[in-house]
């Protein structure tokens, strides 16, 4: 930026101009890998990690999803002809996937909202508390590192028909029951996610906690401010941040629901009502033999997560100065 | 903006060095891996009747063949086998033989080129054609030959609890079963009397397989031996499959059976009085006091003409194998009279072969109880062949779950609307 200025307010030296002197000076080993060789050196093993785990599946994923491609032993001689954008098409006219992605929509209103304000409520009273912290902190967290095979069990006990909710409910239980009822089916997955990944999210806010300075909250004491009014004027923007990263993470690990509908629902039931975009990708490109239909969903998901993602941190995550 | 643009660059060129050494692949099986002989692997079930006795197994062949040893492990876990198999395939990593290879998976599978047509084999077709009778044709590809052994059924009966059906007052030896009238007065009887919170509850999951253990082995029993598709056609919508989902469906209305996915096993449990289910579970209904009965139909038909749907597990063999000569040798002496005596003995499973009560009398007459079973096994109907088995037998699941479990909608309608997709789908083979 300050080049340019130089550049332009002198009207001697452009900054196409300097680098291409700049480049026929260099040597050769500075040409290709730049001022830093070392720093090069250093990033390699994480850019050969990305390319690896992140740029090949996603590049060979739109590969797949272009083609009506499936998985073949190898040396074996089989077809798999370009189909343009038909997976797309055929992917975008399924009710079952259109379903599936209104389904992980409602998910994500009931879930990523109600993981910012529980965890950044739970995390500011636990970062108060003297007594038991340790315990509080450990009981929080440990749902987000039990297996879900093993909560999900606890949850079909609580939640089943005959379970602990509904005795508790009586006359005001839902029927058909929480999991077996089409409307009630994904907010309960929803609640059971945010219950089970809510210790992490409040990790991730207790750490942010500790850069809010405490001469703030003193100001704000000195000022007249309450304990409500310091947590909405001190505490809530010193972690816009991590504010970000949660709605971001929750939203990714939210449309990547598979596990809690295969479990809880009985593999997104009822009819469907429960169904995740990775559970039909499952379906259809491991169960069914059409790894092209499903890459095609994959890839339909990766651009709504990342818009959503987007969208959240342009409007939440505020303006850096 | 320089820097950027390099590492951009190397990052591409990774991806594309990747993606180009991925599509350069290998050799499944080298040309002579027919003919070729030596060391092999297996897998089996991590089911543990079947893990002792494919342990006996490989050690008496090893004992015989120093040469061509088996290694045998139980399947790698996976949510299924089918899943694991599919990617050992495809990472050309599969074993010589799996026991346990779904027929609802053979199509694709053999799509994916991964397994050994073993009509291949000089005395292949001869003999899976004697061992298995006329139930081989079952398990022969649309195009021919046979990509799949017939090993093992566990033909799906009427498994029902003596104890709770005398709470009831019910006949425990000679229950009114056969019927759909039959059925659904004795299930009103068990639920009248409170015995169990259900008559009958068979898994409400949506997993594609479930459907042959609710309507593929009533509907068998009610078309005379009809699978849900025959020649190209679907057949599950007819007179027929309307009138066994309007059974189940009465089941499910009235709360005989039980819409919620249940914890365990229901009738090991007590949640329920009755289950549809294969002998394989005998093992895990311990001393409960039991007895089986053939599916039930509108009409009653008799036992010795009922069908049902046979829970087939067979052997696979895979064409990563190298020594597939040895391959072959093993899944015959392991499918030979007498290890497949060792099979009904240790496990309750009946063998795919011809004329089991004859074959085995002395195991028949030291468990009677069994003897249905073994005589069942000669009339069962499987799921539809090709590659494409998976989307009807789900299409079929989806219909079922809405229609009858739910009893949302026109079930006639669901069921129309499902055969037609079902009848494109086996016309593409």
């Amino acid at each position: 930026m300050s080049s340019e200025t130089v550049g332009r307010s002198t009207g001697v030296v452009t900054p196409g101009g300097a680098a291409g002197q700049g480049s026929r000076k260099r040597p050769v080993l500075q040409r290709i890998f730049g001022k830093n060789p070392l720093g090069v050196l250093l990033s390699t093993p994480y850019l050969i990690f990305l390319a690896v785990v992140f740029a090949y599946p996603l590049i060979f994923a739109v590969y797949m999803s272009l083609h009506d491609y499936f998985f073949s032993a190898p040396g074996a001689v089989v077809e798999r002809p370009f189909v343009g954008l038909d997976n797309y098409v055929a992917a975008l006219t399924d009710p079952a996937v259109l379903r599936s992605f209104l389904n992980v929509g409602v998910f994500l209103i009931i879930n990523v909202p109600l993981t910012v304000v529980l965890s950044i409520v739970l995390a500011t009273a636990l970062d108060r508390v003297i007594h038991f912290r340790t315990f509080l902190r450990v009981s929080f967290y440990v749902p987000y590192v039990t297996a879900s095979v093993a909560v999900v069990a606890v949850w079909l006990f609580m939640f089943s028909g005959s379970g602990l909710v509904n005795t508790v409910l009586g006359p005001l239980a839902p029927d058909p029951s929480w999991l077996i009822n089409p409307l009630l089916a994904m907010p309960t997955i929803a609640l059971f996610v945010t219950w089970k990944q809510l210790g992490f999210f409040i990790l991730l806010y207790l750490a942010a906690l500790q850069n809010v300075p405490k001469e703030l909250y003193e100001s704000a004491s000195a000022d007249g401010a309450g304990a409500i009014r310091s947590f909405f004027s001190v505490t809530v923007p010193g972690v816009r941040p991590a504010t970000v990263l949660v709605l971001i993470l929750a939203t990714i690990t939210g449309a990547n629901l598979f596990t809690e509908p295969y479990l809880l629902t009985g593999g997104g039931g009822p009819n469907g009502a429960s169904t995740s975009p990775v559970f039909i990708m499952y379906q259809q490109g491991i169960e069914q033999g059409k790894p092209g239909f499903a890459a095609a969903i994959g890839v339909v998901l990766v651009i709504v997560v990342l818009i959503i993602a987007l969208l959240q941190n342009r409007f939440a995550g505020g303006k850096e100065d | 903006m320089q820097r950027r643009t390099r590492i951009a660059a190397t990052a591409s060129a990774a991806a594309v060095l990747l993606a180009l050494t991925a599509c350069g692949g290998g050799d499944a099986a080298n040309e002579d891996a027919s003919t070729a002989r030596g060391d092999i692997t297996i897998w089996y079930s991590n089911n543990e009747f079947e893990i002792e006795w494919a342990k006996a197994m490989v050690e008496a062949w090893n004992a015989e063949n120093a040469d061509e040893q088996i290694k045998g492990q139980e399947i790698p876990a996976g949510k299924t086998s089918e899943e694991v198999i599919g990617a050992a395939i495809t990472a050309g990593t599969a074993p010589c033989l799996v026991f346990n290879t779904a027929p609802s998976a053979v199509g694709q599978f053999q799509k994916q080129g991964g397994l050994v047509d073993l009509a291949s084999f000089e005395d292949g077709t001869s003999y899976i054609e004697e061992r298995s009778g006329d139930s081989a044709e079952q398990y022969q590809a649309p195009e021919g030959g046979y990509f799949q052994m017939p090993w093992k059924a566990n033909p799906v009966m009427i498994f029902y609890n003596k104890d709770m059906f005398a709470q009831a007052g019910l006949d425990p030896e000679n229950p009114a079963l056969s019927t759909f009238d039959d059925f659904l007065a004795t299930s009103r009887t068990l639920s009248a009397a409170g015995v169990a919170p259900f008559a009958i509850n068979p898994s409400t999951d949506s997993q594609f397989f479930q459907v042959g253990f609710d309507f593929l082995p009533t509907f068998a029993a009610e078309s005379g031996g009809m699978g849900l598709v025959e020649d190209g056609k679907a057949v599950f919508a007819d007179e027929e499959g309307i009138t066994v989902a309007n059974f189940w469906k009465t089941l499910y209305d009235e709360g005989l059976a039980g819409r919620e996915a249940v914890q365990g096993d229901a009738f090991a449990d007590g949640v329920a009085a009755m289950s549809i289910v294969g002998p394989w579970a005998v093992s895990v209904y311990g001393d409960m006091n039991w007895g089986s009965v053939p599916v039930p139909t509108s009409s009653g038909i008799a036992p010795e003409e009922t069908y049902t749907f046979s829970d087939a597990k067979n052997v696979g063999l895979y064409t990563a194998c190298k020594n597939q000569a040895t391959a072959w040798d093993v899944l015959k002496f392991a499918t030979s009279e007498e290890q497949d005596g060792q099979l009904l003995e240790l496990t309750g499973q009946m063998p795919l072969r011809t004329n089991l009560p004859d074959t085995y009398p002395d195991y028949f007459e030291a468990n009677p109880a069994y003897t249905q079973f073994g005589d069942q096994a000669s009339r069962m109907v499987e799921v539809p062949p090709g590659s494409n088995t998976v989307e009807i037998m789900q299409i079929v699941r989806d219909t079922y779950s809405k229609a009858v479990i739910s009893g949302e909608g026109d079930l006639e309608e669901q069921f129309k609307a499902a055969a037609e997709k079902v009848d494109a789908l086996a016309e593409e083979g």
